[in-house]
């Protein structure tokens, strides 16, 4: 199990922002991308889930490998805590909601619906689905936005887990996780060079 | 799959889901005819197949653009992407989950309404049959419109624009089917094309809708 990641380039709204991105992570290991606001990091990590298409390179990576957590938490705000869970379960072939409930310390909440979570709630909640997917590899696009001091210790702990099990975590953050054994990837370096279109063609490509 | 037509049909029935509306805007249209027409049977009874169908469109058309918008704008359509199930699948879920809150609401309730129409009496078996095979056609078509508009600020009213002529040929054949049965002229021939248009949508347009959606996922 590993992601070997070559020469990619990938772009946002047609605008080419990374390219010469190599990476490679191993079963147990964690990669923290790291970069100033607009850099990159959520348009290689939804490259990344293939989510879209990159311009160039290679992504080599088992099938159905990754759990992609973005921005938005994909919870149904009318749905409970534990209901929201065991669909995700469900559609992945996995079991184990309540242990995941009980990792992010979301117990006391089970029974309430998504829409009366406070917005740290959520975020755990939304977390907490990466544990039902089974999926080896974690792609977390800023996991810790929203929640407060104690939850980024317990997530840090929660993905520490996941690491030891044979798991792997690939995330965009600004915030330390006390992960010590993470490795840095700063993307700053991969920016990709302005070029100008070649032809009145490519121009609306 | 069966975890996302579950999932799908829980949120409608739960406040807001939107479960009922089109069945109620169906039942008022049927309501509103008769006080702008006119109380003359004759002339109702003439119009009730085509206004009953264009009635069951319409409130197909109403809840379309929730389809896949909620899911994109809470993120859900991003993780379902990357679930294990294949896209056209969602897209064919949502679409019956669709169809079972809405289009089969409207067959059930039509006949009712087909009283207040004044329609002729042998035509209520054919109205049934031809709703009944025509709905599910209304409720892919208008995936494949909801999955073309997904992610659009105030998509909706575009996809309204998308998907009403393609939801013509089905409303010509369903029609028809009403209005030979209630005419007591052989109304097989309609059906049947209306079967096909069904089957052959429910066929093909899952993909073009999955397709539709990888793009605006981008």
């Amino acid at each position: 199990m590993e992601l070997v990641v070559s020469d990619l380039a990938c772009a946002r709204g047609g605008i080419p922002l990374l390219e010469g991105v190599s990476l490679r992570l191993d079963a147990g290991a964690a990669l923290v991308l790291r970069g100033p606001n607009g850099c990159g990091k959520t348009t290689l990590l939804r490259t990344l889930a293939g989510l879209q298409p990159a311009l160039g390179g290679t992504i080599s990576c088992p099938p159905d490998a990754m759990a992609y957590a973005g921005h938005a938490d994909g919870l149904k705000a009318v749905l409970s805590v534990a209901e929201n869970l065991h669909f995700w379960a469900a559609i992945h072939g996995q079991t184990g909601v309540p242990e995941a409930i009980a990792a992010m310390n979301l117990t006391d909440l089970a029974d309430r619906q998504a829409q009366h979570l406070s917005a740290g709630q959520k975020r755990r909640l939304g977390l907490a689905r990466l544990m039902v997917t089974g999926r080896w590899l974690w792609v977390l696009d800023e996991p810790t936005v929203s929640l407060d001091a104690a939850s980024v210790a317990l997530f840090g702990s929660v993905v520490r887990a996941h690491l030891a099990g044979g798991g792997a975590a690939l995330m965009a953050t600004h915030i330390d996780l006390g992960l010590n054994e993470a490795q840095l990837l700063d993307l700053t370096p991969y920016r990709a060079r302005a070029h100008a279109p070649d032809g009145f063609d490519e121009a609306f490509l | 799959m069966i975890a996302l037509l579950t999932r799908d049909l829980r949120l409608a029935i739960r406040a807001g889901g939107g479960f009922g509306l089109g069945l109620a805007f169906f039942l008022i249209l049927a309501v509103l005819v008769p006080l702008g027409v006119g109380p003359e049977g004759r002339v109702l009874a003439l119009i009730a197949p085509g206004i009953l169908w264009v009635g069951a469109l319409l409130a197909c058309l109403l809840s379309l653009d929730r389809m896949f918008a909620l899911d994109f704008e809470d993120g859900s359509l991003d993780l379902l992407a990357t679930a294990p199930i294949p896209l056209e699948g969602v897209v064919a879920i949502k679409a019956l989950a669709h169809w079972l809150t809405t289009g089969l609401p409207l067959v059930l309730a039509a006949p009712v309404l087909g009283i207040l129409l004044n329609l002729p009496g042998p035509a209520y078996g054919w109205l049934v049959l031809s709703l009944l095979l025509g709905t599910p056609a209304l409720s892919v078509i208008g995936a494949f419109g909801a999955a073309l508009t997904v992610g659009l600020k105030r998509g909706g009213l575009l996809m309204s624009l998308l998907v009403l002529p393609l939801y013509v040929p089905t409303l010509v054949f369903g029609a028809e089917a009403v209005s030979r049965g209630a005419q007591g002229l052989p109304a097989a021939t309609p059906l049947l094309l209306l079967a096909g248009i069904t089957a052959g949508s429910a066929a093909l347009l899952p993909f073009a809708a999955a397709h539709a959606l990888r793009i605006n996922l981008r």
